[in-house]
C-alpha cells in the first residue's frame, strides 16, 4: 500500500504538471481581467508546434520555445479581439478554442506517426532525488516539471510583492482606477492574456514533447478546461493552482492504480471523479466567496474602454 | 462604434476559423475518364504515417496498384457526423463505390445509400448492412492471440498488463484471446487489465500503462489508438506489444509485436466484384487468411518464440482451428466453451465474460 500511495503521488506531479502551466497562465490573464476560454486552443497549438519545431532542429528545448511563441501568436488574437476591440470575452474565447482545434489538426497533418528525435528524460538531483518519499513523489521527474517548483512561487511573488503586480491585479479589479492612475489598462491585458499563451503552449508542448512524445490531434483531451475550472478552484492564487492540478492528478493516476491492483471500481464513476470533484470545489468557493469576499476579479470578462466609463 | 467593432472582429474570427480548419483534401479531381470506376474513400483521421487512418490508407494504394480502370478519391478529417453529407457529395462527383472508414458514419451512410441505390457503400466495423450497404471487419482476435503466445513467452513476473479502450465486446474479445494466447504457452501468467475509457488520450493511456509498470507487469498490451503505451514500457525498461501499425519506432527496446491492419486485398476483392457486376451485399468479418489482419515483424523476439507463433499462425491460416475454441473457463473456474466446441460469430460479437487468467472486471455499460 506504501508504495502505491507514493507511486500515485509521484504520478499526481506529471499528470499535473501540464494543467499547472495552463493553469498558471490563465490565472495570470484572469488576473487582469481577461476570461480566456482558448486554453485548450492554445495548448493544441503549443503542442503541435513545438512537436514540429523538435522534429526539424532535434533540440527540445527549441521545441519549448517554439511552443511559447506559438501560444503567445494565438493569445495575440485573443488580446486583439476582447482589449482592443472590446469583443466579448467569452465568444471570442471559444471561437479561439475551436480555431486553435483546427489549426493544429491542419499543421500536424504530416506530423502524425512520427517519434520525437530528441524525448525529454528524467533528471537526477542528486540526495534530492534520494531523500525517502519526497525525493520519489519530487524529485524524480523531468526538468520541465522542476521548472514549475521554481515558477509557481515567482509568478506567486509577482502577483503580490511587486508594484507590476499590483498593476496587474488593479487592471483586473477596477480598471477604471488604474487608468486614472495613469497605467495603461490595455497594454497590462495584453501582456497577461500573452503570458497565459506562452503557458498554455509550454502546458501542451508538456505533452507532445516530454510525456508521451508524439503528436496526435487533440492530444490533450480537454485538459485547457480542466485549466479554466482549475483557476477558479485555486481562487486566482498561483499555489492553489498547483494543489489543484496535482490533486487533478493524483485522482487520475489514482483511478488507475486501483483498477491495476484489483480494486473494483467502476471506471466511469473514477473518469468522472475529476469534474465532480471541481463542480464541488466551485460550489464551496461560490458559498465561501460570498461571505468574505474573496472571489473573482471585480472586472473579470469585462472590456475597458475610457469613453465608457 | 461598439456594435461595429464586434461586427468587424466577429467577421474576423469567422474568416480565421473557416480559412483554417477546413483541411479535407481530395486527390484525382473529377476529370473526364467516363470508362473508369470511381471509387472513393472517407476517413475519419488524417492519413499521416501511422494509425488506423494510415493503415485504411495502405489499403487505397494497394487497390490503385492491383486494379486497373479505377480512379480513387479520398477524403480526410471528415467528422462521423457529417457522413451523409460528404457521402452525397461524393455521389454527386460520380463515384459509384464509396468506403466509409469509421463505426460512426453508418447511420450517415445508410441516409446516403437510401437516396443513391445504383452506389455501392462499404461500413467498415458497422453492424448494420442494406441492398448496397456492406460491412468489413477484420478477426482481429487472431492476431492478439499469437501476440499473446509472444508475450508469454517474453514475461519473467508472470504478469502482464493490458491497457483498453471501452468495455465493449471488441476489446473484450481482444483480451480474451491474448490471454488464450499467453495461457497456451505460460498457464502461470495473469494478464492485468485497466480500462482508460477513450481511444486517444495519450497522457491518459501513457499513465496506464506505468501504473501496470509499477504493479509488476513486465510486459504491456494495449488496445488504443495512441502510441503511449510503448513509450510507457520503453521509459520503464519493459516489453510492449503495438497495435494499428509497427510502432517500433516509438521504443525501438521496448517492442515486440503487435496486430497490424492489412486492408489492401479485401479492397481488392471488392471493387474488382463491382467491376464484374458480381457484388452482393454482405458483413464481411475477414479472417487472417485473407490478410486482413496481421502481426508487425518481430523485434527482440527469439528465435524459438517466433516460430512457436508462426506454427500457431499456420494453423489459423489453415482454417482447420479457430481462437475460441474449448475447453475455455472464465475467471470463475466454470466451463464457458466445452471441448471440442467453439464459439459461434455471434457469440464473440457479443462477448461479455473474461476468459480465465484475466484479472480485471468489466465494468457494466447499462
Amino acid at each position: 500500500m506504501e508504495s502505491v500511495t507514493v507511486a500515485v503521488l509521484s504520478a499526481a506531479v506529471t499528470v499535473g504538471t501540464p494543467i499547472l502551466y495552463a493553469t498558471l497562465g490563465e490565472l495570470f490573464a484572469e488576473r487582469a481581467g481577461v476570461l480566456n476560454l482558448g486554453v485548450e486552443g492554445m495548448m493544441l497549438v503549443g503542442a503541435v508546434s513545438g512537436f514540429m519545431a523538435t522534429v526539424h532542429t532535434g533540440n527540445h528545448w527549441l521545441g519549448i520555445l517554439v511552443a511559447m511563441a506559438a501560444g503567445c501568436l494565438v493569445a495575440l488574437i485573443h488580446a486583439f479581439l476582447t482589449v482592443s476591440l472590446g469583443v466579448n470575452q467569452v465568444v471570442s474565447g471559444l471561437a479561439l478554442t475551436i480555431f486553435g482545434t483546427g489549426l493544429s489538426g491542419y499543421l500536424g497533418k504530416d506530423m502524425v506517426g512520427i517519434p520525437s528525435p530528441s524525448p525529454f528524460s528524467s533528471l537526477n538531483l542528486g540526495f534530492l532525488s534520494h531523500i525517502p518519499y519526497i525525493g520519489q513523489i519530487l524529485f524524480q521527474h523531468d526538468a520541465m516539471v522542476y521548472l514549475t517548483y521554481l515558477l509557481v512561487p515567482l509568478c506567486w511573488y509577482f502577483l503580490n510583492h511587486t508594484a507590476s503586480g499590483l498593476d496587474l491585479r488593479a487592471a483586473g479589479e477596477n480598471p477604471g482606477a488604474t487608468d486614472a492612475a495613469g497605467l495603461d489598462v490595455g497594454r497590462i491585458r495584453y501582456a497577461a492574456v500573452i503570458f497565459g499563451g506562452a503557458m498554455a503552449g509550454v502546458g501542451g508542448a508538456y505533452l507532445s514533447l516530454v510525456y508521451a512524445p508524439a503528436w496526435l490531434e487533440n492530444m490533450t483531451a480537454g485538459r485547457g478546461w480542466i485549466a479554466v475550472a482549475l483557476v477558479i478552484f485555486a481562487i486566482w492564487d498561483p499555489f492553489r493552482a498547483m494543489l489543484g492540478a496535482y490533486l487533478f492528478g493524483g485522482i487520475e493516476a489514482l483511478g488507475f492504480r486501483l483498477q491495476a491492483i484489483g480494486i473494483t471500481m467502476s471506471p466511469f464513476v473514477l473518469s468522472m471523479l475529476p469534474y465532480l470533484f471541481t463542480i464541488i470545489a466551485l460550489i464551496l468557493i461560490t458559498y465561501g466567496s460570498r461571505k468574505n469576499h474573496v472571489g473573482a476579479p471585480a472586472a473579470l470578462g469585462l472590456a475597458y474602454e475610457r469613453e465608457e466609463r | 462604434m461598439r456594435s461595429k467593432k464586434l461586427a468587424i472582429a466577429l467577421a474576423l474570427t469567422l474568416m480565421l476559423s473557416i480559412g483554417l480548419t477546413g483541411c479535407s483534401k481530395a486527390t484525382n479531381p473529377s476529370s473526364q475518364a467516363p470508362a473508369k470506376l470511381k471509387v472513393a474513400f472517407i476517413y475519419v483521421g488524417p492519413v499521416g504515417d501511422a494509425g488506423w487512418t494510415y493503415a485504411q490508407d495502405q489499403g487505397r494504394k494497394y487497390l490503385v496498384d492491383h486494379v486497373s480502370g479505377i480512379e480513387t478519391t479520398y477524403l480526410e478529417n471528415v467528422p462521423e457526423a457529417d457522413g451523409e453529407k460528404v457521402a452525397d457529395q461524393l455521389v454527386a462527383q460520380g463515384n459509384k463505390v464509396i468506403f466509409a472508414t469509421s463505426f460512426g458514419y453508418m447511420d450517415g451512410i445508410l441516409a446516403s445509400a437510401k437516396k443513391h441505390p445504383d452506389v455501392i457503400f462499404l461500413h467498415c466495423s458497422g453492424v448494420k448492412t442494406a441492398d448496397n450497404v456492406g460491412t468489413y471487419f477484420g478477426r482481429e482476435y487472431q492476431a492478439r492471440y499469437l501476440t499473446g503466445i509472444v508475450a508469454g513467452k517474453t514475461t519473467k513476473s508472470n504478469q502482464i498488463g493490458y491497457v483498453a479502450a471501452f468495455p465493449i465486446p471488441e476489446c473484450v474479445r481482444g483480451i480474451n484471446a491474448f490471454t488464450l494466447g499467453v495461457r497456451s504457452v505460460n498457464p502461470n501468467a495473469v494478464v492485468k487489465v485497466v480500462w482508460t475509457n477513450t481511444w486517444l488520450d495519450p497522457a491518459k493511456e501513457k499513465d496506464a500503462g506505468l501504473s501496470l509498470a509499477e504493479q509488476g507487469c513486465d510486459v504491456l498490451a494495449q488496445h488504443q489508438d495512441s502510441p503511449a503505451v510503448v513509450q510507457a514500457a520503453e521509459e520503464k525498461g519493459i516489453h510492449a506489444l503495438g497495435y494499428d501499425s509497427d510502432m517500433s519506432k516509438y521504443a525501438p527496446n521496448a517492442y515486440l509485436t503487435g496486430p497490424v491492419w492489412n486492408w489492401g486485398p479485401y479492397f481488392v476483392k471488392t471493387v474488382q466484384a463491382v467491376k464484374d457486376g458480381t457484388w452482393k451485399t454482405n458483413a464481411y468479418w475477414g479472417p487472417m487468411s485473407d490478410g486482413v489482419i496481421d502481426i508487425a515483424p518481430f523485434y527482440h523476439v527469439p528465435t524459438d518464440v517466433q516460430t512457436l507463433a508462426n506454427e500457431k499462425k499456420q494453423l489459423l491460416l489453415s482454417g482447420k482451428w479457430d481462437v475460441f475454441t474449448g475447453p475455455i473457463k472464465d475467471q470463475q473456474g466454470a466451463v464457458k466453451v466445452k471441448d471440442g466446441a467453439s464459439l459461434t460469430d455471434n457469440e464473440m460479437l457479443s462477448l461479455d465474460w473474461f476468459v480465465q487468467g484475466v484479472q480485471g472486471t468489466i465494468p457494466k455499460t447499462q
